[in-house]
C-alpha cells in the first residue's frame, strides 16, 4: 500500500530559529498517528505544513501521492475535498446555523438537491450524537462539547479518508473527551479513516493512537507504538509519559507491564 | 481532468457506479450495481443516477444485488436509499462490510426544523425594532451616566487616573490621522475654490473668494469633514477593538479583576476624542484654507499672502471658537457611540461586523445632526456683515 502522507526532508525556519531540520514523517491508510512534543517543538506547524496552510522553508509534503507546495491549485483543491479537519476551537462558522455549518461542503459541490442535503445533515448529527433540535441554532449558544462534535460532522460531511485532529479532546471535561475519543475510535473503525491529530491529553494519546510520533530536537524523535516510544531514554519522554500523570494514563491501558519487562 | 487527477493518487483508481438491469431465474426483474459509490465516483453525476435509479425503484418487486459494490460511504448509500423512496427495498444483497451505512439511515429522514408561518410577522419586526431602539436608549443613557460617575471619581483622585490611556488614545486618534485629514482637508479647499471662483468671476466679485472660503471651511466644512474622518477611521477601530476584546472574554477578564472597563477603556478614548478632534479640526481647516488659497491664487489672480491677511477681516474670531467647541462635542460623540456599540458586540464574528458598520454610520449621522443643532443655536453668533 502507498502511504497517504509523505514528509520528506523537511525544514522549517523562522528567522534565525529553526523548528524542524530534515524532519520526515510516512502515515500509512488506515492508521491512527499523533504528534506529541513539547511546547514550541513545532506539531502545530507541522500539521498547519501537511494541510498546506503554510509553507515550508525546505522539503516536500505530500498527501494522496500529490505534492502539495508546488501542485497546480485544482489538484490540490482535489485533495482538500479528501481530508477533513476537526480545528481546536471548532472553528464554525459564526455567521451560519449549525445545519448550514454542516451543509456548507455538500452545497459547495454542487451535486445534491437539498433534499438529500438535509438527510446528510441529519445522519452526521445523529453520527456524531447531536439532537436534531441543535440544527437550527446558531454556533454562539452553543457549549464547547458540541462545538467540537459539530465541527467533527462538518470535517466528515465530505466523507473524508484522512482526517486532522488539533488537540480534539482540549477544552473538554474529562467525560465529555473520554465520550469523544469513543466517537472517534468508533468512527475510525466503521469509517476505516487515517487519523492525524495532535495532542497533549494522554488518556487521548494513549486508547487512540496507533502510532506516536514524538518531535523534539527539531525531528522525530521516536515515530511508532506506544511501547516503542516509552522505551526511549529522552528527557522530554521521561517527562511526558512517565510523570506522574503519564504513569497514571498509561497504566490505565495495562501499558505499564511491557514497558516492565522491558526493563 | 478530474480523472486525471484521481489516477495519480494511489489506491484511488477511479471506478464508475455501474447499474446493470436483468431478471433472476424465475423471470423477475434485478438490478446489480457495481463499482465504487463513493463521493468522488458520484459527484459529478449524482442527479442522473437519482433519476435512473428512480425509475428502477418505481417496481417495487425488483431485486437489488448491491454485493459487487467495490467501494461505498454514506453519501452513495443516501442516494440509493432515497431513490427507494426513503425505506429498504423488499430484496436487498449487501457486502458484508457496507451494512453499516445503511443502519442509520431510517432516522434520517425526520421532519426538518422549518419556521412556521407568522402571520403578525410585520408586527413583530416592529415591536422588535422598537425594543431595540429602547435598548439602545438605555445603554446610551447607562454610558453616560456611568461615565460621569466616573469622571467625578476621576477629578477625586487626579493620580489614578488614565492618563496612559488617554495620552496613547489622543496618538491614536489625532496624531496619526494628521496624514488623511490634510491630504482629505486640501484637496476639499481647492475643489472648493475653483468651483467659487467660476461663479466670482462672471460677477466680477473675486475678492469675496476670501469670505466664501473663510466662513465655509472654518464655521462648517472643516469641523464635519474632520469628524467624518476620524468617525470612519477611529470610531470603527474603537468598536472592532471593544467588540474583540468581547469575543476573547478581555472584557470579562477586566471585570472580574475589579477594574471597570468604562475608567481604562472608554473613558481615556472620549477624553483623547475630545482633545485631539478640535486640533484635527483646525488643521484640517488650516490645510483647507491653504488649498483654497493656491487654487485662489491660480484662477483669480489673488496673492496666497493678501488672501490670508484679508482672512480676520472677513471671519470673525467666534467662528474659531465655534468650530473648536463643535470639535469637542463631535469627538466626545463618535467616541461614545463607537464604544456604545462595541460593548453590544455579541461573541461572534457577524456580530463584529454588524456593530462596527452600524457604529460609522450612526456616529457619522450623530455628528451631522448635531451640527445641525450648532447651526440653529449659534445662527446669529460669528457673522460678518459688510
Amino acid at each position: 500500500m502507498s502511504p497517504i502522507i509523505e514528509v520528506a526532508g523537511l525544514w522549517t525556519q523562522f528567522g534565525d530559529h529553526i523548528v524542524h531540520k530534515d524532519l520526515n514523517l510516512t502515515v500509512m491508510p488506515g492508521e491512527v498517528v499523533s504528534l506529541v512534543g513539547g511546547s514550541g517543538s513545532g506539531k502545530t506547524t507541522l500539521m498547519r505544513q501537511i494541510l498546506g496552510l503554510e509553507q515550508p522553508a525546505r522539503g516536500t509534503v505530500k498527501v494522496f501521492g500529490i505534492p502539495l507546495h508546488g501542485s497546480k491549485v485544482q489538484m490540490v483543491q482535489k485533495i482538500r475535498k479528501r481530508w477533513g479537519v476537526l480545528f481546536q476551537q471548532g472553528a464554525l462558522y459564526s455567521a451560519l446555523s449549525v445545519y448550514d455549518n454542516i451543509a456548507l461542503p455538500l452545497r459547495e459541490l454542487r451535486a445534491f438537491d437539498e433534499d438529500f442535503i438535509h438527510d446528510m445533515v441529519m445522519l452526521k448529527l445523529d453520527m456524531v450524537d447531536i439532537e436534531r433540535r441543535h440544527a437550527a441554532k446558531m454556533p454562539a449558544d452553543l457549549s464547547g462539547g458540541m462545538i467540537k462534535r459539530i465541527a467533527l460532522a462538518r470535517a466528515l460531511v465530505l466523507e473524508p479518508e484522512l482526517v486532522f485532529l488539533d488537540e480534539p479532546t482540549a477544552g473538554l471535561d474529562p467525560d465529555r473527551s473520554e465520550s469523544f475519543v469513543k466517537l472517534i475510535r468508533s468512527l475510525h473503525q466503521k469509517l476505516n479513516l487515517t487519523v492525524v491529530m495532535v495532542t497533549h491529553d494522554l488518556d487521548t494519546l494513549v486508547s487512540l493512537s496507533d502510532k506516536i510520533a514524538v518531535l523534539a530536537e527539531q525531528k522525530l524523535i521516536v515515530y511508532g507504538s506506544l511501547q516503542e516510544a516509552i522505551a526511549v531514554k529522552h528527557p522530554f519522554i521521561l517527562n511526558f509519559f512517565l510523570g506522574e500523570r503519564g504513569l497514571r494514563a498509561l497504566s490505565a491501558v495495562g501499558a505499564l507491564g511491557k514497558l516492565n519487562s522491558r526493563i | 481532468m478530474t480523472t486525471n487527477n484521481m489516477q495519480q493518487a494511489p489506491a484511488q483508481a477511479i471506478l464508475d457506479p455501474e447499474v446493470k438491469e436483468s431478471r433472476t431465474g424465475d423471470g423477475s426483474p434485478a438490478v446489480t450495481l457495481s463499482g465504487a459509490w463513493d463521493i468522488r465516483a458520484l459527484e459529478a453525476r449524482a442527479k442522473l443516477l437519482k433519476t435512473r435509479l428512480r425509475l428502477l425503484a418505481a417496481d417495487s418487486g425488483r431485486r437489488w444485488d448491491l454485493s459487487p459494490i467495490q467501494r461505498l460511504d454514506h453519501i452513495g448509500a443516501l442516494l440509493l436509499w432515497q431513490a427507494w423512496g426513503k425505506r429498504r427495498p423488499a430484496q436487498l444483497a449487501l457486502a458484508p462490510g457496507h451494512e453499516v451505512f445503511f443502519s442509520n439511515l431510517d432516522s434520517a429522514a425526520g421532519a426538518a426544523p422549518r419556521v412556521p408561518f407568522d402571520p403578525v410577522r410585520l408586527v413583530r419586526a416592529l415591536g422588535a425594532g422598537m425594543l431595540l431602539a429602547h435598548e439602545h436608549l438605555i445603554g446610551m443613557v447607562q454610558l453616560i451616566g456611568q461615565i460621569l460617575i466616573d469622571s467625578f471619581d476621576l477629578l477625586r483622585h487626579p493620580l489614578r487616573g488614565p492618563w496612559r490611556e488617554i495620552s496613547a488614545s489622543v496618538f491614536r486618534v489625532g496624531t496619526q490621522a494628521l496624514g488623511i485629514t490634510a491630504l482629505v482637508g486640501f484637496l476639499i479647499g481647492v475643489v472648493l475654490s475653483y468651483l467659487s471662483a467660476e461663479q466670482l468671476k462672471s460677477f466680477g466679485a473675486n475678492v469675496f473668494i476670501v469670505n466664501i472660503l473663510g466662513m465655509g471651511i472654518i464655521r462648517e466644512l472643516g469641523p464635519v469633514i474632520a469628524a467624518v474622518l476620524v468617525a470612519g477611521r477611529s470610531g470603527s477601530a474603537i468598536t472592532a477593538q471593544l467588540g474583540v476584546m468581547r469575543v476573547t472574554e478581555e472584557l470579562d477578564a477586566l471585570s472580574v479583576m475589579g477594574i471597570p472597563h468604562t475608567v481604562r477603556l472608554i473613558l481615556p478614548k472620549i477624553v483623547a476624542l475630545a482633545i485631539a478632534m478640535p486640533l484635527l479640526i483646525l488643521w484640517t481647516s488650516g490645510i483647507a484654507l491653504f488649498g483654497g488659497a493656491i487654487a485662489a491664487s491660480m484662477e483669480l489672480g489673488i496673492s496666497v499672502n493678501s488672501f490670508l491677511s484679508g482672512l480676520p477681516a472677513a471671519v470673525p474670531t467666534a467662528n474659531i471658537w465655534l468650530a473648536m467647541g463643535k470639535g469637542i462635542v463631535f469627538g466626545a460623540l463618535i467616541a461614545l457611540v463607537a464604544c456604545h456599540f462595541g460593548l453590544r458586540v455579541q461573541p461572534n464574528t457577524e456580530s463584529l461586523g454588524i456593530g462596527t458598520t452600524n457604529s460609522v454610520v450612526t456616529s457619522i449621522t450623530a455628528v451631522i445632526i448635531a451640527d445641525a443643532i450648532f447651526a440653529v443655536i449659534f445662527s446669529d453668533i460669528g457673522m460678518s456683515f459688510l
